[in-house]
């Protein structure tokens, strides 16, 4: 079977964010970058499925050179191919799930998956728009997805709860933490991906359909108060909360 | 604690291929997830951790310089290095046995084997099916290993061996030792198995330091093995001091990795720990601990990376190698030591690295080549007397 598995570079979880010059950008100087956490997950399951059914898993990233980086280890782990949808333009999710349908499209795969969000933007759109933009079934924030024949059975989380789909491939999977455990790149892999193709396209993705307009932080918090470090202190901590914090 | 993050003050990080960075950034994960939260626990027990075994052989942490058709990854060796600074940021006792495994045994074999034996053993070895160790250092003959007392004689088809071995890491577990032994008055490489007749390998008990590895003595008393495991192409202290100078590079790279470990916690705990009002990071006496310990630390990984770019070129004397060794592994000791008076009291605890890698680098300062000797290597190099014959 053929799998694709949509892949994101990221700025490292414990990076220290600035935004940039023009307010509306990170400034990336000494920012490290790595693969999406998430897309570990959706590599991770792509892979399994290929040991156990056979077939072929193409890594596929849209964005600058700098995102060869992601794409190798993603041949690391033991993806086949990797192509980069080679664009350094600011997109939206929308123009990013156009591109990336365009290409599934061409490609014909059995299954795609993501993970369930980008941990830069946060958005958790980009998956499902490009199933609907194919008309495909999906099942997002999966912890679980069996497959029997060209039917899966996925096991999503939901508030408060978890919810099991049905689904008829070509279908769409959008990975959560838990659904496996993802491999470390072995050395051998590392070795043998210096030979696997990165492949470039051009792709013609559709103008923006919003912007960003202003990034800001958030603003610095205040020091904390210590209303008091013994069991005296909790009539007046419950009258700060209530009456100062308005929180209970 | 936040994921760590590798020191890197100079960007070096530019200065590595990108299978350079994976293979690092792989070990580094590996560490922080199955090495540090188990160490403390076998550091206190004076245990291995045995079940790291399998997944280090997944990760191909055993012989990763050696030929693909041995199972093995065929880096380069600066790849290895970082693979083995990443180790020793996890414990010098799970780094030393990568490294025993893979420059001690490993090595020798591919070296100085037969055809039989590489294809035998080194599928073996890698898979970590097989663990091997390493026997040249006798009770009365470390930093002068010319004059072993250990023998082998010719007996019916093959070689009797007579002798012991001290401080030897891996002795107890392996299922094959390296063993260097005099036959006609000249060194020659064996390869004895565990079971053979006449030998055993007691463990060493008692240590304050490496308390995460076996460390064990080798016997052999009329240990009798086949002509066929003599390592053919052995001959004189040539061979064993090859094996070392593979061990040694990796012992200077690791030695960075407990600096790093070490620096990383102190600076940590010196921006979180309030005394007269204020984080410890804010004096002076601190700030300059810790920018010695960063300089020192910067130092060493030029040094590394540099002295890896010449082996990979096989333009590094073993006297580099030594400098290297000497210079990282004093600095690393001192920074370890550093790191303790920053976190005061609390730096002898085990709920901080610090205390563990300053009594694991105790025997790293001296195995592989005394401090003291790695000095009168370079000495005799530099000046060309030699000061100790």
């Amino acid at each position: 079977m053929k799998l694709i598995v949509c892949i994101n570079h990221v700025p490292d979880t414990t990076a220290k964010i600035n935004i940039g010059n023009d307010a509306k950008s990170i400034d990336r100087t000494g920012v490290t970058y790595i693969i999406n956490p998430y897309d570990e997950f959706a590599v991770e399951e792509c892979l399994r499925w290929k040991e156990k059914h056979s077939g072929e898993v193409v890594a596929v990233s849209l964005g600058g050179d700098t995102h060869k980086e992601t794409l190798r280890k993603a041949l690391a782990m033991g993806a086949d191919k990797a192509v980069l949808l080679k664009d350094d333009a600011p997109r939206d999710s929308y123009s990013v799930a156009r591109a990336l349908a365009d290409f599934i499209k061409k490609q014909s795969p059995d299954a795609v998956f993501f993970g369930k969000q980008s941990i830069d933007s946060d958005d958790a759109a980009v998956g499902l728009m490009v199933a609907e933009m194919l008309g495909w079934p999906s099942a997002s924030v999966a912890v679980k997805i069996e497959l029997t024949g060209d039917h899966a059975t996925a096991t999503c989380e939901i508030e408060g709860g978890h919810e099991t789909i049905a689904l008829k491939l070509p279908a769409v999977f959008t990975a959560q933490k838990g659904l496996n455990e993802p491999r470390y790149p072995s050395l051998k892999g590392i070795m043998t991906s210096k030979n696997k193709p990165i492949e470039e396209e051009s792709p013609a993705p559709p103008q923006n359909k919003s912007e960003v307009v202003a990034m800001k932080r958030p603003a610095a918090k205040n020091a904390g108060k210590i209303v008091g470090t013994d069991v005296s202190a909790v009539p007046e901590l419950v009258r700060l909360l209530h009456e100062e914090a308005k929180v209970i | 604690m936040p994921r760590f993050q590798g020191v890197d003050y100079y960007n070096l990080n530019e200065l590595l291929g990108q299978e350079e960075k994976l293979a690092r950034d792989a070990v580094r994960a590996f560490v922080e997830e199955n090495v540090l939260p188990i160490i403390e626990k076998h550091y206190r027990a004076g245990t291995f951790p045995m079940d790291l075994v399998p997944k280090m052989a997944e990760l191909g942490l055993f012989g990763p310089t050696l030929p693909a058709k041995y199972g093995c990854a065929e880096m380069n060796n600066v790849s290895y290095g970082l693979l083995m600074q990443e180790l020793e940021r996890g414990d010098s006792g799970v780094r030393s046995f990568a490294s025993v495994q893979s420059g001690l045994v490993m090595y020798p074999i591919y070296a100085f084997g037969s055809e039989e034996h590489k294809e035998r053993w080194l599928p073996l070895l890698a898979s970590g099916k097989a663990v091997g160790c390493f026997g040249l250092t006798e009770p009365d003959y470390g930093s002068n290993p010319g004059g072993m007392i250990t023998r082998a004689e010719r007996k019916d088809g093959g070689f009797v061996l007579n002798g012991a071995k001290m401080w030897i890491t891996n002795g107890t577990l392996a299922d094959v030792a390296v063993v260097w032994a005099k036959l006609d008055g000249e060194i020659r490489g064996f390869l004895v198995e565990k079971g053979s007749k006449g030998f055993t390998a007691p463990e060493m008990h008692g240590k304050h330091s490496l308390r995460a590895s076996v460390t064990s003595e080798l016997v052999f008393q009329d240990c009798w093995i086949p002509e066929s495991n003599l390592l053919p192409t052995s001959g004189g202290l040539k061979s064993p001091l090859m094996c070392l100078s593979q061990a040694r590079y990796g012992i200077a790279w690791g030695a960075v990795g407990s600096a790093m470990a070490c620096y990383d916690a102190a600076l940590n705990y010196a921006k979180s720990r309030i005394q007269f009002g204020k984080p410890i990071a804010a004096f002076q006496l601190t700030q300059e601990k810790l920018v010695h310990m960063l300089s020192e630390i910067t130092k060493a990984q030029l040094m590394c990376l540099q002295l890896g770019r010449l082996k990979d070129q096989n333009k590094a004397k073993f006297t580099q190698i030594s400098l290297a060794k000497r210079n990282n592994v004093y600095h690393a000791l001192e920074i370890a030591r550093m790191a303790r008076e920053i976190l005061g009291a609390n730096g002898i605890l085990d709920e901080y690295p610090v205390m563990r890698h300053a009594n694991n680098l105790e025997s790293v300062k001296t195995y592989e080549g005394t401090h003291e000797m790695h000095t009168l290597i370079v000495g005799e190099d530099i000046t060309g007397i030699a000061a100790f014959e």
